[in-house]
């Protein structure tokens, strides 16, 4: 029976894994090693400021032990949402870490690079054309949006790395694209059928986190005609029937419908058979083509940011939090408003750990029980300067303001920290999360081969 | 009553993107899945009360293979825009641990928290 073997390292570039992991997983000698880069979870900071998520030193580590395995055994090594974000500026730290990586070992290779960013141009002109709509809890896109953006990324699928592959790359490196693609180029490439291929993407691109106990490790994917079989390399986790149908409720909205680029994987009837006490057999899986759709992402600048960490532990204050953190909150106005500051140039924002902290509205226990509560004051400003000015100003307040048989005169918060007020610098929030219709699966991500 | 707390194996909640986050209740057996199942306690119904979202908010998926009860809703806030509690959106279920289902945990003695 022809079969695909496909080895991914971890679930993000720069995790780290156990280097013993990657040589069992080598000795099976698979087809292509590979590795997600990225992720929206961390949050808009990445894509906005176009930093890495991960250090340059855990990539390297990561990286250099790839390159290694894929070149000795001649299999392409592919790497895609290259630096977390999969923008320009998190692919070419990505690049520049191969490059560095070829250079310092004397390898010599062909190397692809996809890029995922979309300009504005482009971005409006299908938006002119009706072309793009929100997901769900999005409003709906509009030029002012785009034009705020920092940077906006298309999340490619397989067809470019296919693309790649077919030039004779042997290693990929990608900006944004849907987690699965990588794998699903290399299985569909090789002729094995679309839907065990997307089905094996999606396990691959977690590393281990499908197995018992997960973690940060190598997870080899079989896909075969009529399914996949998923191992983890490493001896003390086990991929069970349970822990594989389970792994389909990670991130997804629905552990059954799985929206891709260019179709929907449905798992709904997907059948999880023990192969051993470690694999698992997975099929069933079914692959209903769609309409092309790619989506974007971008973030805006939110503002410019500065917190500060206080606790307190007066009885006398906890009874009476809500009427005086009210006041706190009007003589910051008051004062900013002084020194020339509107309320419509920054906006303050109380966690009170302790309370609400953790769920905001969300939270059903409106009474608190601690007896201290941690405050995290933080002010999102139009400037850095009203950030830090505004700061300062509810710090001294949420000090030194009084209340009704206030016994602790000398103050109302322990701060732990001087300088207690932290400049976190510029901000950012998911502005555009949106899908375009009718493009081509290969222009919007174009492709640039040199050699190493 | 038993809480979830009391007889589920995982109680979770993460992102499902920057916008949605998704909240698991996995039961490590088969049986103790079954008869929370036929209580109907857990729907879209009630995350939506927890939640305070509207029930057609909610995703709601019975995932038999799995042994699981599925909830996705819109974020709060979303994921990192200011006011944001909770970037990864990992620390959202607590108010289902509370939860109770009324069945005979007796029937199911042993059966809850085994490992899968």
């Amino acid at each position: 029976m022809p079969e695909f073997r496909l080895l991914s390292t971890s679930g993000l570039l720069g995790y780290g894994f156990p280097e013993e992991s990657l040589k069992t997983g080598m000795a099976r000698e698979p087809h292509m090693i590979g590795v997600d880069g990225g992720s929206t979870d961390p949050g808009p900071h990445y894509l906005g400021s176009g930093k890495c998520l991960n250090s340059k030193m855990s990539m390297k580590r990561d990286i250099a032990l790839m390159l290694d395995a894929a070149l000795s055994a001649k299999i392409p090594m592919v790497i895609s949402s290259c630096g977390g974000a999969g923008g320009e500026p998190h692919l070419k730290a990505v690049v520049d870490i191969v490059r560095e990586v070829a250079h310092e070992r004397g390898y010599r290779f062909k190397l692809a690079t996809i890029h995922a960013e979309q300009s504005k141009a482009w971005v409006k002109q299908k938006l002119g054309q009706g072309e793009i709509a929100p997901l769900k809890a999005v409003p709906p896109l509009d030029g002012a949006t785009i034009d705020n953006a920092e940077r906006i990324v298309g999340m490619m699928g397989p067809e470019p790395y296919i693309e790649a592959l077919d030039n004779g790359a042997q290693v990929v490196l990608a900006g944004r694209s849907s987690d699965p693609a990588p794998w699903v180029a290399c299985a569909t490439r090789a002729q094995l059928p679309t839907a065990p291929s997307w089905f094996a993407g999606k396990v691959l691109e977690c590393g281990a986190t499908a197995p018992l106990p997960k973690g940060h490790d190598c997870l080899l994917a079989t896909v075969q005609e009529d399914g996949v079989i998923v191992e983890a390399m490493n001896p003390i986790r086990k991929c069970t029937p349970m822990s594989v149908a389970n792994h389909s409720l990670h991130e997804n909205a629905s552990p059954c419908y799985h929206i891709e680029p260019g179709g929907l994987l449905d798992t709904s009837n997907c059948k999880f058979d023990a192969v051993s006490d470690r694999a698992v057999k997975i099929s069933g899986m079914e692959w209903e083509a769609k309409p092309y759709t790619v989506k974007l992402e971008g973030a805006e600048l939110a503002g410019y940011r500065a917190i500060t960490i206080c606790g307190t532990r007066d009885p006398g204050l906890l009874s009476q939090w809500e009427s005086y953190l009210a006041s706190v909150k009007d003589n910051i106005v008051t004062k900013a408003r002084a020194f020339g500051v509107e309320p419509d140039q920054y906006k303050l924002v109380y966690r009170v750990y302790g309370r609400d902290g953790v769920m905001g509205d969300w939270e059903p226990m409106r009474e608190s029980r601690s007896h201290e509560l941690g405050i995290l004051v933080e002010v999102v400003g139009k400037t850095q300067e009203i950030a830090n000015a505004v700061l300062s100003i509810a710090r001294v307040n949420t000090l030194h303001v009084d209340f009704p048989g206030r016994l602790c005169k000398e103050g109302n918060m322990a701060f732990p920290f001087s300088p207690s007020d932290i400049e976190a610098g510029p901000c950012y929030r998911f502005s555009v999360f949106h899908v375009v219709r009718n493009v081509d699966p290969l222009s919007m991500f174009p492709i640039e081969y040199e050699m190493v | 009553m038993p809480r979830i707390s009391e007889i589920a194996q995982v109680c979770k909640s993460k992102n499902a993107g920057p916008f949605e986050v998704t909240i698991d209740v996995v039961f490590s057996d088969k049986a103790m899945f079954e008869a929370v199942k036929a209580t109907n306690v857990l729907n879209a119904g009630l995350i939506a009360r927890l939640y305070h979202v509207t029930p057609e908010d909610v995703l709601f998926t019975v995932y038999d293979a799995g042994n699981a009860f599925k909830a996705t809703l819109p974020r709060r806030i979303p994921a990192g825009d200011i006011g944001d509690t909770d970037v990864y959106g990992a620390q959202q279920h607590a108010p289902l641990l509370d939860v109770e289902i009324p069945i005979d945990v007796k029937g199911l003695a042993g059966r809850a928290r085994r490992p899968a």
